[in-house]
């Protein structure tokens, strides 16, 4: 990672180092929240604030931290800035706080923040941290959005509620594909993503680790 | 430095600070959004009870809307209205807790698992007062994992239902929380609670399969316990401990002197 330029860290995690496309992390409440274009959005958005802040402060501490307890202090961060964004959501944006249910409070577990406090914000200062987690939440977003996109389109035949295929149900002629609202439908679209990523930067494809042998030996005719 | 961040006084020092400033930031954002909170909370119980009553469109004045509707406190035990409480403040999970307003259920009387039930409620009168088109009746009770609260909505012959709804509850996800899915509501529409002789027990129910009989709606799938309980609390909250004689004001099958008669009866079992 060639990324020691506060623009390098800000921008490498987007597609480069895709937090969810290359780490493969936090992919769970990429399933879960990416139903409809708007709570993918605010789900990005709560990710980037935890992620950022949740860096900084750890950076902010890192002398300070004892290495024997240095991940429940790190969670312990996280956790307290996950529930104000709750709390916040909770006041201000009542039924989007509904929609995303647990999912906000399971911003805790979501391995992207703790692996960045954790990997980066430990070791480096403050302001490199708190770039490098708004960089690690856009990736985070980056993916949820074109999920969210496909899934909201071929799913409900809308982007961001406006609808832009009239479903049958309305009168249109747009047959809703029910799987693009079941969580599976995003392994599929996450798995596309990464396979165009990887075509983008094909340093990104790992060596295999054996080799794959064939079915059957071809043999000479007898 | 490194030797001293890892001595135990240290670790002492750095968790309790953290504890502290943590604790600090959370419980001020708690305590700084609750009256935000409360009012949104109370905004979307106004949305449910417009809903309940097909009166709601997405986008519409919440407010201007609920204030066409005319919010009555009940004496459950009579069926009366009663003008003690002021129906705009008057809160009725609180006076389900105070012993004065108030009684405890047992045994098989507690079908809805409620321990205590308030001895008034408020009511909401779609239309005139007098003479509503619906009635909406506050109704809650244990289901898989916690306590359900939601209302339903009567029409103004106290039998012919309008509609259910849920505004807080904690069942699973997918089968549970079904109870929200307008599909499995739009079920309980022109489904009848009482039998046709008058009685004052409810005959409605979640059933299993297939829920085609008038005072029958259909199960959600996977979710057995939910169903039963909701069962459970309609039954209980529109049976004479609940608004049973209150809608027996208005159905035209009961005469008010059955009412008096089972109100006796229920008098004598609660002593």
């Amino acid at each position: 990672m060639a990324a020691d330029s506060p623009k390098g860290v800000l921008v490498t995690p987007i597609f480069k180092n895709n937090p969810i496309a290359l780490q493969i992390l936090g992919v769970c409440s990429a399933l879960a929240v990416t139903t409809s274009m708007s709570v993918s959005l605010v789900m990005t958005l709560a990710v980037v604030f935890v992620c950022a802040f949740s860096n900084l402060f750890v950076s902010m501490i890192r002398q300070h931290i004892p290495s024997s307890i240095r991940i429940i202090v790190q969670v312990t961060i996280i956790a307290s800035l996950v529930i104000v964004v709750d709390q916040v959501l909770r006041a201000f944006a009542y039924q989007m706080s509904q929609q995303l249910s647990v999912f906000v409070g399971l911003i805790i577990t979501n391995c992207i923040i703790l692996g960045r406090a954790e990997g980066f914000a430990m070791q480096n200062s403050p302001k490199m941290s708190f770039i490098d987690g708004i960089g690690n939440g856009l990736g985070y977003g980056v993916v949820l959005m074109v999920v969210g996109f496909f899934r909201e389109l071929f799913g409900s035949g809308s982007v961001f509620g406006f609808t832009v295929l009239q479903p049958v149900q309305d009168g249109g002629w747009y047959v809703p594909n029910g799987l693009m609202l079941l969580p599976p439908s995003a392994f599929f679209i996450i798995g596309l993503m990464i396979w165009v990523i990887r075509e983008a930067y094909p340093e990104q494809v790992e060596e295999n680790e054996f080799k794959m042998k064939h079915n059957t030996e071809p043999k000479e005719a007898v | 430095m490194a030797q001293s961040n890892n001595s135990i006084k240290k670790i002492l020092i750095v968790a309790f600070a953290l504890c502290i400033v943590c604790s600090v930031v959370v419980s001020t954002a708690a305590v700084a959004l609750r009256p935000m909170q409360a009012l949104n909370e109370e905004l979307d119980r106004k949305t449910n009870i417009l809903r309940v009553a097909n009166l709601y469109e997405s986008g519409m004045d919440v407010e201007a809307a609920f204030a066409e509707i005319e919010p009555r406190v009940v004496d459950l035990r009579t069926g009366e209205y009663t003008d003690e409480f002021d129906p705009d403040t008057f809160n009725h999970f609180q006076a389900a807790r105070d012993p004065a307003s108030s009684r405890t259920l047992s045994g098989e009387r507690d079908i809805a698992g409620l321990s205590r039930q308030e001895n008034y409620a408020t009511v909401y009168l779609v239309g005139d007062g007098d003479d509503p088109e619906q009635i909406i009746v506050p109704i809650r009770g244990q289901g898989l994992w916690g306590l359900m609260r939601g209302y339903m909505s009567i029409e103004g012959d106290g039998n012919t239902i309008v509609g259910i709804t849920y505004y807080e509850h904690s069942e699973t996800p997918g089968l549970g929380a079904e109870v929200n899915n307008p599909r499995w509501q739009s079920q309980w529409e022109g489904k009848r609670i009482y039998a046709d002789d008058g009685s004052l027990t409810p005959a409605i129910r979640v059933a299993r399969g297939s829920g085609s009989g008038e005072h029958e709606v259909d199960g959600l799938s996977g979710a057995t316990l939910t169903s039963n309980g909701v069962t459970n609390m309609v039954q209980f909250w529109l049976s004479p401990e609940g608004f049973g004689e209150y809608l027996a004001r208005f159905r035209e099958d009961v005469s008010l002197d059955e009412a008096q008669d089972a109100d006796v009866e229920l008098e004598t079992e609660g002593a």
